[in-house]
């Protein structure tokens, strides 16, 4: 049965479709901030990351599609020697605590019980056992430019994406705001900037196009081309044919190429989708309309939905994973900070919101 | 012994029943408990080992201002109370 979940500030709903169309069908979490969920095809586990405000970050699993729940163990940092000694480039305290489990995904089909989790905090983490432990993957932070990452948004660096490649599970691509994207070969073992070509326009000249200063805001793969990567950055679109070795920008999508979310076709390289919104400094939808853009040949050419999206007085941001697509490529979802939701079954021309009025919406995946 | 409690809001989340611990400090104390009761401590304490930035600890009706060593001395008949800061809202 598809189903979509949705994690919000104040729990995580399930969505189905029923005779009247697509409706909240389960919700766990009621009041708990949810913000990563991650549905494992491997073994049909369902993992919601919690932030409990005063209680810190949980990992929760479900092995009935989220009607019972049971404690796993957070990613969480090794003891420092002094923490208190470190800083981000920019002079803050990196206090080696996981502030926020930020992305889940699944490790490749031959590994059944790894999961990768990237974090709020600047830590990616690595469990072999589905959750049971989680160990920081070192090769990446002990990198030397980790040092110079800073935060995007949240106090501290942050990573947000993880590509794992679909035919080698030791070759992942990860996105952190700010400091760029990283490529592995050997299961984190070693890691190369992949955010070259990226750009800058918040930085000093000199640093424009600097791979570690570079703030992806989310980066998508395809999956029947991995090769083919997907970035909506803090001001502008990039693509990759190469896994992130060379990024070229695209500068012509409409109405903004400011946004956070970006989805890829899962079998076409070409098409993708974005959210736009104004930039930086308003991040409100252009003109009060809420869109979805579609490219359909790599970046060439665009086409603007808006059929069924709300195109007056509102102001719904959607978030960087909180745009979703299924393994067919026609069932799409996304929701907003306002809480809004809406549901795309034709590949994204035609959308139909959810009756509901959703908490601020931190994440959306379609399982089909 | 020292009587650790808990704010009735975090049983929401874990078991953390009232209990009487071996233990002369603060830490001592939380520590005898952590090892009764393992999936408590990642609430109270964070993985550096502080204090979460929006739990605070009382100490017989005292709040504890030292977050990271958590070598205040308790007695025999001491009630260490874990709560959370208003900070956290």
């Amino acid at each position: 049965m598809t189903v979509i979940h949705v994690a919000t500030r104040k729990g995580l709903f399930r969505l189905a479709r029923g005779s009247a169309g697509w409706g909240v069908a389960g919700r766990s979490f009621v009041g708990d901030s949810v913000t990563a969920v991650l549905h494992d095809p491997r073994d049909g586990a369902l993992y919601a990351g919690l932030g409990l405000g005063h209680w810190g970050v949980k990992l929760q699993r479900s092995r009935d599609g989220g009607a019972t729940w049971e404690a796993v163990t957070a990613p969480a940092f090794p003891r420092a020697d002094d923490p208190a000694e470190e800083t981000t480039a920019d002079g803050k305290p990196w206090p080696w605590r996981v502030e926020q489990i930020w992305v889940l995904e699944t490790g490749h089909a031959s590994e059944p019980g790894v999961l990768w989790c990237g974090t709020v905090g600047g830590g990616l983490f690595r469990s072999a056992d589905h959750g049971e432990s989680w160990a920081l993957v070192r090769g990446l932070w002990d990198h030397p430019s980790r040092r110079r990452w800073v935060g995007g948004g949240a106090d501290q660096p942050a990573i947000h994406s993880i590509c794992v490649h679909p035919e080698d599970g030791r070759d992942v691509v990860v996105g952190v705001s700010c400091g760029g994207a990283w490529r592995t070969v050997d299961g984190g073992e070693t890691w190369a900037v992949a955010s070259t070509g990226m750009r800058a326009e918040y930085m000093p000249e000199a640093l424009k196009f600097d791979p570690v200063t570079q703030d992806p805001h989310r980066i998508a793969q395809c999956a029947a081309r991995p090769d083919r990567l997907w970035c909506q950055h803090h001001n502008g679109v990039f693509v990759s044919d190469d896994r992130g070795a060379s990024w070229r920008e695209l500068t012509e999508v409409p109405p903004s190429v400011f946004g956070f979310a970006v989805a890829s076709h899962p079998g076409d390289p070409d098409a993708a989708w974005l959210v736009p919104a104004v930039k930086d400094e308003e991040r409100v939808p252009v003109g009060g309309a809420v869109v979805v853009t579609r490219t359909r040949d790599g970046g060439r050419s665009y086409e603007v939905a808006r059929e069924g999206l709300p195109q007056a007085n509102a102001y719904d941001l959607t978030l960087r994973h909180a745009l979703d697509v299924d393994a067919s490529g026609a069932l799409l979802a996304f929701g907003s900070t306002t809480g809004g939701v809406w549901v795309s079954e034709d590949g994204g021309e035609r959308w139909q919101g959810v009756d509901a009025r959703l908490p601020p919406v931190y994440a959306v995946r379609v399982v089909s | 012994m020292p009587t650790v409690e808990f704010t009735r809001n975090l049983a929401r989340h874990v078991a953390c029943p009232s209990e009487a611990v071996e233990g002369d400090t603060v830490g001592a104390a939380l520590e005898a408990y952590f090892a009764r009761h393992p999936r408590v401590r990642p609430y109270v304490l964070d993985e550096q080992g502080r204090v979460r930035h929006h739990v605070t600890v009382f100490v017989d009706g005292a709040q504890l201002r030292e977050r990271a060593r958590l070598d205040e001395a308790v007695g025999e008949a001491s009630v260490v109370s874990v709560m959370q800061a208003l900070s956290g809202g």
